[in-house]
C-alpha cells in the first residue's frame, strides 16, 4: 500500500517536471526552474513554512493562534535588536524569545483567563505592531541608519555555503566542481530543470534555512512519535477525555503556544537577519497569515504545510526574479489542467470534469490573452488559492477537533 | 408579588451594569498602571505623559479633534459588533470600508443631484458595496461552511490588492499629468457641510444616528432579538425556527453595510475623493478594540471610541515633548487586552455569585411566585 503510495507521487511528481520542463522549452522561459529562482524562492518559503508551523503547533494543542502575525513582528524587531547588538546567531536567539514573550501573553490571555481566542490574537496583533514602534523610537531613532521604523543595519551576516562537488562548495580550501550549475547550464529536457532546481536548493544556502528547514520533520517527529506529541494533540482532539486519563491539558497548551510563539519570532528573525540585514517596520507583510493559510491548506499537518508554503514561495519567488515568466506559469496550469482533465474523462467523475475543464479553459485563455499580470494582483494569490482551497474541499480537511474552545479543567463538562 | 419581581429584576439589571462599568473602569485604570510601569522601565517619566496627554487633550481645539477621531471608530465598532452579537468576527472591516471608500468615491462622480441627494447617493453606495464585500464571506460560511474568522482575513488581502488594482488601472485621474493620486474630485453638492469648520463634519452626527438605530435594531427589535438568540445559543434558535443561514447573511451584510461608512468622513467630508495614501487604514481593527472596550453595547461603544479619539488627539503633542507618541497606541492595545480579561473574570464572579445566592435563597425560604 505504502509502496504503491510513493510510486504514484513519484510518478506525478515526474510528471509534472516533465509538464514544467516542457513548458520552459516551448517558452524558452529558464527563469521557470533556474536555481536562481528557486533559491529565491527558498528565502521566501522559509519565514512562511516556519508561520505555518507555528500555527500548527498551536492548533494541535487547541488553541487558534491568530497573532502569529504580531509573534513574528516580536521576532523580526527583537532578532535585529540582537543582531545589530550582538551578531545574527544571537539575533536569531533573540528572535525566538521576543515570539515566545507573544505566545506566552496568549497563553495567558486564552489559557489562564479564558478569554477568546480570535480576540486575543487581534489584540496581540496591535499590541506588537504599534509596541516595536514604541520600542523604535527609544532604541533605534537618533542611531546611524535607524529610525522610528527601520533598525541599523547590521554588521555581521549570516554564514553562507555551497554544497561541496554539487554545488561548488569548498572542502579544506579546495574548490570543488559545480556539478548542478553545469547541468542547469545544458538546459536538456528534465535534467536541466532538476539540475537548476536541486542547485537552487544547494547553492548559496544560510545555516538559518536548514535549521528552518528541520524544525518540519522535528515538529512532524515530536508530535506524532513521542508522549509529549501525543499528549499535547489529545488536548487539541478531546481536552476532556485527555483529562480523564490524567493529562495536564492546560499545561500543555501552555507549552504548544510557547513553541508556537518561539517558532513565529524565529519566522521574524529570518526576515530581518537572513532575508534582509536591518529591521523595517511592515516587514512581516501579512505573511503571519499567510502561514495560517499554508496551516489550512496543509490539512493541519507538517507535510502539507511544506507543500504549501513551497507553492506560494515559489509564486513569490519567480515575481521577484523573472516576473514576465508568469504568463509561462499559466501554460503550466493548462497543461497540469489538462491531465487532470484526461483522468476525470476517463474516471467520468461529472464535477472534476468540470472543474478541471473552467481551469484548463481559464488559464490557457489566460496564457493567450494576458501579457504581463498587474504585481496588485499577484500579491493576493496566496489568499485566493486558500479560499478556493476551503471553499472546495472543506469536507475533506480536518482541524483539531477541538481547537479554539475553551477549556477549564475541573469544571462540568 | 408581580410588582416585587419586577423591582428586583431592574435592581439586577442595575447591578449587572454597574458591575459592567466598575469592571471597565477598574481595567482601564489597572491598564494605566501596567502603561506607566512600562514607560518607567524605559526611563519616561509617566506622570508627566499623562499629564501631558490631560493638559492639552482637554482643551477645545483637541475636544474638537477627538470627536472628529471618534467618528470613523464609531462605524467601525459598530460594524464589529452587530457581527459580534450573532458570534460572527467580522475581521473583514478593514477590507470592507476600503472597498466601499473606492467604490463610493468612484461612483459620486458619475452622477450629478442635489445635494442632501447626491450626499445620500454616496452613503447608500458605500453601504451597498461594504455589503456586498462581507456577503462574500457569509456565502462561503452558509454554502460550504467556511470559518468567517479565516475568510474576512483572507478578503481583507484580496480586497487590498483589489482596490490598489482597480485604482491604479482605472479610477486613478490622470488629468493633471498623474501628480494626483486620487480618484476626481467629488462635486461641491455631494460634500458633507461642516459642523464646526474645517474641525468636524456631519458623519459625526450620522454616527450618533447609526448608534441610535444599531440600539434599536440589535436590542429593541424582534430581528435583533433573534440575532442575539442565535448568537447566545444557535441551538435552541434553530429550535425556534430561526432561520439560522439567513441571519448570518443579513448579520453580516449589516456589518459590511456599517463598516461602508467607515471612511466616509474622509472621502466625502475631507478629502473629497479616495487616495491610497489619503484615505487612512487600519480602522477595521481599532474597531474590534473598541467595541471589545464597549461590550458591543450603543453607549459603551460611544464612550469607547471617545476614548479612543482622545488619546489619539494627544499624540503629536506627546511627540514634541519627548515622550514616543506611539505609546498611545500601546496605552490603547493594554487597555483592550486588559478589558478583556477582567470582563471574562468580573462575568464569572458574577454568574458565580448569582448562582449562590440564587441556591441560598432556595433554602431559607420558598421561591417567589
Amino acid at each position: 500500500m505504502t509502496q504503491s503510495k510513493n510510486f504514484r507521487l513519484f510518478v506525478s511528481l515526474l510528471a509534472a517536471l516533465a509538464i514544467i520542463s516542457t513548458v520552459r522549452l516551448w517558452t524558452s522561459q529558464d527563469a521557470l526552474t533556474s536555481s536562481d529562482t528557486i533559491g529565491t524562492a527558498l528565502r521566501l518559503t522559509v519565514p512562511i513554512l516556519l508561520a505555518g508551523m507555528a500555527g500548527l503547533w498551536a492548533e494541535r494543542c487547541g488553541v487558534l493562534n491568530i497573532g502569529i502575525e504580531g509573534m513574528m513582528i516580536f521576532g523580526t524587531w527583537f532578532g535585529a535588536w540582537g543582531a545589530w547588538q550582538f551578531g545574527p546567531w544571537a539575533g536569531l536567539l533573540f528572535a525566538i524569545l521576543g515570539g515566545v514573550f507573544g505566545g506566552l501573553v496568549h497563553a495567558v490571555a486564552t489559557v489562564r483567563f479564558n478569554i477568546d481566542q480570535v480576540i486575543s490574537g487581534v489584540v496581540i496583533n496591535l499590541f506588537a505592531f504599534f509596541g516595536v514602534r514604541y520600542l523604535s523610537e527609544l532604541v533605534y531613532v537618533g542611531k546611524q541608519g535607524g529610525g522610528i521604523s527601520q533598525s541599523p543595519p547590521q554588521k555581521w551576516a549570516l554564514p553562507r555555503f555551497n554544497l561541496p562537488i554539487l554545488s561548488g562548495g569548498q572542502i579544506a580550501g579546495w574548490k570543488s566542481p559545480d556539478f548542478l550549475g553545469w547541468l542547469e547550464l545544458q538546459r536538456w529536457f528534465i535534467l536541466g530543470d532538476l539540475g537548476g532546481i536541486s542547485r537552487g536548493l544547494t547553492h548559496n544556502l544560510s545555516w538559518a534555512t536548514v535549521i528552518a528547514v528541520l524544525v518540519v520533520p522535528a515538529s512532524a517527529w515530536v508530535l506524532w512519535r513521542t508522549r509529549f506529541g501525543l499528549r499535547l494533540r489529545s488536548s487539541g482532539e478531546s481536552p476532556v477525555a485527555a483529562e480523564s486519563l490524567g493529562v495536564k491539558v492546560n499545561h500543555l497548551r501552555y507549552y504548544g503556544l510557547l513553541i508556537s510563539g518561539g517558532l513565529a519570532g524565529l519566522a521574524g528573525g529570518t526576515l530581518s537577519i537572513v532575508a534582509s540585514s536591518y529591521y523595517r517596520q511592515g516587514q512581516t507583510a501579512g505573511r503571519g497569515f499567510i502561514g495560517l493559510a499554508t496551516m489550512i491548506f496543509g490539512n493541519w499537518r507538517p507535510s502539507g504545510i511544506l507543500i504549501g508554503a513551497m507553492l506560494f514561495g515559489y509564486a513569490e519567488g519567480i515575481k521577484l526574479v523573472a516576473s514576465d515568466s508568469i504568463t509561462a506559469l499559466f501554460l503550466f496550469i493548462a497543461a497540469i489542467s489538462g491531465v487532470f482533465l484526461v483522468v476525470a474523462v476517463i474516471r467520468r467523475k461529472r464535477v472534476q470534469i468540470a472543474v478541471a475543464l473552467s481551469a484548463f479553459l481559464l488559464s490557457a485563455i489566460a496564457y493567450r490573452t494576458v501579457d504581463t499580470v498587474p504585481e496588485s494582483l499577484t500579491q493576493a494569490l496566496p489568499y485566493l488559492v486558500t479560499l478556493i482551497v476551503l471553499a472546495t474541499a472543506n469536507q475533506r480537511l480536518r482541524p483539531p477537533a477541538m481547537a479554539g474552545v475553551p477549556f477549564r479543567p475541573g469544571e462540568p463538562h | 408579588m408581580n410588582q416585587q419581581l419586577t423591582t428586583q429584576r431592574n435592581f439586577d439589571s442595575m447591578r449587572k451594569s454597574l458591575n459592567t462599568l466598575g469592571s471597565s473602569v477598574s481595567a482601564i485604570i489597572l491598564a494605566l498602571s501596567i502603561c506607566a510601569v512600562l514607560l518607567l522601565v524605559t526611563g519616561k517619566d509617566p506622570f508627566a505623559a499623562y499629564s501631558k496627554i490631560l493638559e492639552t487633550g482637554l482643551t477645545g481645539e483637541k475636544l474638537l479633534e477627538m470627536l472628529k477621531r471618534a467618528t470613523p471608530l464609531i462605524f467601525s465598532a459598530i460594524a464589529v459588533a452587530i457581527g459580534f452579537k450573532m458570534n460572527l468576527f467580522n475581521i473583514g472591516v478593514e477590507g470592507q470600508y476600503l472597498f466601499a471608500a473606492l467604490i463610493a468615491a468612484e461612483m459620486a462622480t458619475h452622477v450629478s443631484l442635489p445635494r442632501p441627494l447626491h450626499i445620500l447617493f454616496i452613503l447608500v453606495v458605500a453601504m451597498v458595496s461594504g455589503a456586498a464585500w462581507a456577503s462574500i464571506a457569509a456565502f462561503l460560511k452558509i454554502a460550504r461552511g467556511v470559518n468567517e474568522v479565516i475568510s474576512t482575513i483572507m478578503l481583507n488581502y484580496i480586497a487590498l490588492s483589489f482596490i490598489q488594482w482597480l485604482f491604479e488601472s482605472f479610477f486613478r485621474d490622470d488629468s493633471d499629468g498623474g501628480l494626483n493620486v486620487k480618484t476626481t474630485k467629488i462635486a461641491p453638492s455631494g460634500r458633507m457641510p461642516d459642523l464646526v469648520h474645517d474641525r468636524l463634519n456631519g458623519m459625526f452626527i450620522v454616527a450618533l444616528i447609526v448608534a441610535f438605530l444599531y440600539w434599536i435594531v440589535v436590542f429593541r427589535s424582534r430581528f435583533g432579538f433573534r440575532l442575539r438568540a442565535s448568537g447566545l445559543n444557535p441551538i435552541a434558535a434553530r429550535t425556534a425556527g430561526i432561520p439560522a443561514n439567513r441571519m448570518v447573511l443579513i448579520a453580516l451584510m449589516l456589518s459590511g453595510a456599517v463598516a461602508g461608512l467607515i471612511a466616509m468622513p474622509a472621502v466625502i467630508g475631507d478629502v473629497y475623493g479616495y487616495g491610497p495614501s489619503a484615505i487612512a487604514t487600519q480602522f477595521g481593527f481599532a474597531g474590534i478594540s473598541v467595541a471589545l472596550l464597549g461590550r458591543n453595547h450603543p453607549l459603551g461603544i460611544i464612550g469607547a471610541a471617545l476614548l479612543f479619539g482622545f488619546l489619539d488627539s494627544t499624540s503629536a503633542v506627546l511627540q514634541l515633548s519627548g515622550i514616543p507618541s506611539s505609546i498611545v497606541k500601546v496605552i490603547q492595545a493594554i487597555i483592550v487586552l486588559v478589558v478583556v480579561i477582567v470582563n471574562e473574570a468580573s462575568s464569572r464572579r458574577y454568574n458565580r455569585r448569582t448562582a449562590e445566592r440564587a441556591a441560598a435563597d432556595l433554602k431559607s425560604q420558598e421561591v417567589p411566585q
